[in-house]
């Protein structure tokens, strides 16, 4: 079986979900072969729980020390020594920049965003969902070794034991002249998971009414584990931070659960959101276009209905 | 303070409130089912090209579009906003080029047009793969201060530099390179200004160079459908979502909300 090339996603130490995903789907196509920049050494159980048949560790400061370059010079060499059947990167902003540059450089197909990946004889074929989940495309690359990026949140992780050993990798060094990395500030995420890989999101609009009353949103999230996202009304009137916006102009995402509140449902909203797997809603206007997708909807006041979930929330778990 | 030559990279998309939908015979973006607007968020780009040029005397904002002849609007459109000069690249050849196309015919445009720096939008709207940026500090061979939330160039130092904040979804990082350089934003980095009267006047005698793909000496097999390293095996529409049940609240809305998550155990 061909190795599968999976760019892992690793902070302080622990492996991100996404990474696990992307683990699950090589699973299905060959042999995971699993990329860490950093040291691999106390990653290598995780990754080969899921499936992960070899860790290639590539320790290097040089690596993050530059914008994207040097980790596209990494999986390029690592292209050209193992002839992967496919190469997965999350689809994270960054992830896309990776798989875009790797695309130039190995003149090779980048398919962005999937939700699957399947082999169909030799093939591999990923899932789509463009223009806003509107419509679900299979697509394939036509020449070179297909550079993948999927979504978060598309497969649910499934164990897999295999032995991973661990390897050091050397890379080229990457030639050029490159953006430097000056500083970094860690996010400020205040323990919530990450907007697009979160399992829950709960989303306030406009209907939320001040910046202060996004605490009711935040209390929500937090029963939930949750993310905070919030619509386009919300972030122009400066109650949520822009980095929060979900929509065709902010995040896409597809979680397993997403909670609106206050929000109407307008067409660029819905276009970073639809493919939630399931859909609830609070909002006080039985016509609002939120409703159309809402697996459960509840026509009322957020104010009222909220703080009555919350406390249900709390009553259940405990 | 050295003048700079700073190219912005528009697009022209449907209209957001239009119906997406791809051509049942070639499964690409059925572009005519549309009507064509700038990418709203390649105004962002406009507007911080403005501001660099207005910071360094001498600059001069040059447009720069892949397109259908439709495309001379969103040209229009950006000339209108304050850009000196502007370059649309047409022919029939490019429709359905994929990224890797598009990077290659936008990246040979820029070289003939020359550049110290390259503004983009992070993302367009419509294809949504936020990897043409990338791509093309790839294919010019330059610096990638890309997503940047706030961009200062510096063009007192030889050469001039650029520092951006890069926002990705991990967190923020402080990036800075040496320009040529190719540079990305993102949404609600700036107030992007609306066309003033006079504005929209002088954009219509601005120049407007149009490129065919032999001024690029670029060959037609290697862009358009032909030569897309991808393609779509079928396309169908996502079925309507399934059973759904909405209540009114009587008092007991958020409760019955926890019955649903229970039943789908989701709680
Ligand atoms: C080019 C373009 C790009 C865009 N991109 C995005 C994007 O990425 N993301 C995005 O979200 N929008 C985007 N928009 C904006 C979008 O069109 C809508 O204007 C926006 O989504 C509306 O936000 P909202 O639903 O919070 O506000 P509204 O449409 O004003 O809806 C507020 C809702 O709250 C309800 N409500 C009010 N009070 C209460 C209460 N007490 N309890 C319960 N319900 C209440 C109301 O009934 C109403 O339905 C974009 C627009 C354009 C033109
Ligand atoms: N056909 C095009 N003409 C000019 N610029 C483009 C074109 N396609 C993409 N771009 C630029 O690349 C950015 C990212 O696009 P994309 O990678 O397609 O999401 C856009 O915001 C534009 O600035």
């Amino acid at each position: 079986m061909a190795d599968v090339l999976v760019l892992v996603e690793h902070v302080d130490g622990v492996v991100g979900k996404p990474t696990l995903e992307l683990l699950t789907l090589a699973t299905r196509i060959g042999s995971p072969v699993a990329i860490v920049v950093g040291d691999g050494t106390g990653l290598a159980e995780k990754l080969g729980e899921y499936g992960a048949t070899a860790v290639l560790s590539a320790d290097d400061d040089a690596l993050t020390s530059s914008v994207v370059a040097p980790v596209v010079s990494l999986i390029e060499s690592l292209v050209a020594s193992r002839s992967p059947a496919a190469v997965l990167i999350a689809s994270t902003t960054e992830g896309k920049e990776i798989a875009g540059r790797l695309a130039v450089r190995l003149d090779a197909g980048v398919l962005t965003d999937a939700v699957d990946v399947a082999l169909d004889g030799d093939t591999v074929v990923v899932e789509q969902s463009v223009f806003g989940g509107s419509t679900v495309v299979h697509a394939k690359a036509t020449r070179g070794v297909p550079i993948v990026t999927v979504r978060p949140n598309s497969v649910t992780p499934v164990a897999s034991p295999a032995a991973a050993d661990v390897s050091a990798v050397t890379f080229p060094a990457a030639d050029g002249r490159h953006a430097v990395v000056e500083s970094r500030s860690a996010t400020a995420a205040g323990g919530r998971p990450g907007l697009s890989e979160a399992s829950v999101v709960v989303a306030g609009g406009r209907g939320v009414g001040t910046a202060e009353k996004f605490a009711l949103i935040e209390e929500l999230a937090d029963a939930l584990s949750a993310a905070v996202g919030a619509s386009r009304a919300a972030t122009d009137a400066g109650w949520y931070p822009h980095a929060a916006q979900v929509g065709q102009t902010g995040v896409t995402v597809a979680p397993q659960l997403y909670i609106a509140c206050g929000i109407s449902g307008a067409i660029q909203h819905r276009a970073g959101m639809q493919t939630s797997k399931t859909i609830v809603a609070i909002n006080k206007d039985a016509e609002a276009p939120i409703f159309e997708l809402a697996d459960f909807g509840v026509v009322g006041d957020l104010h009222v209905v909220v703080p009555q979930l919350i406390a249900e929330i709390a009553k259940r778990k405990s | 303070m050295s003048a700079l030559r700073i190219v912005v990279c528009v697009k022209q998309v449907p209209d957001t409130w239009s119906e997406k939908r791809l051509d049942p015979l070639d499964q690409t973006l059925d572009r005519a089912a549309a009507d064509g607007v700038i990418d709203e968020l390649d105004t962002y780009a406009v507007e911080e090209a403005l501001r660099i040029e207005e910071a360094n005397e001498g600059s001069t904002v040059v447009v720069l579009t892949m397109g259908p002849a439709g495309a001379a609007d969103t040209v229009r459109k950006a000339l209108s906003m304050g850009a000196d000069e502007a370059v649309h690249v047409v022919d029939d050849a490019l429709h359905g080029s994929d990224a890797l196309a598009t990077s290659l015919v936008l990246a040979k445009a820029i070289e003939r047009t020359g550049f110290d720096l390259v503004v983009l939008g992070s993302e367009s709207t419509d294809a949504r793969m936020g990897v043409v940026p990338a791509m093309l500090a790839e294919r010019l061979g330059v610096p990638q201060a890309t997503l940047a939330s706030k961009v200062e160039v510096d063009a007192s130092t030889s050469p001039a530099t650029v520092k951006i904040h890069r926002q990705t979804d991990v967190g923020q990082v402080v990036v800075s390179a040496q320009l040529p350089a190719v540079i990305s934003v993102l949404e609600k980095i700036n107030e992007p200004r609306y066309p003033s009267f006079k504005g929209i006047m002088a954009a219509k005698t601005k120049p407007t160079a149009t490129w065919a793909l032999t001024d690029l000496d670029i060959d037609a097999s290697s862009v358009g459908l032909a030569a897309s390293a991808t393609v779509v095996v079928d396309a169908v529409a996502r079925p309507p979502r399934g059973e759904h049940t909405i209540i009114k609240d009587e008092g007991d809305g958020g409760s019955r909300i926890a019955d649903f998550l229970v039943s789908r155990k989701l709680l």
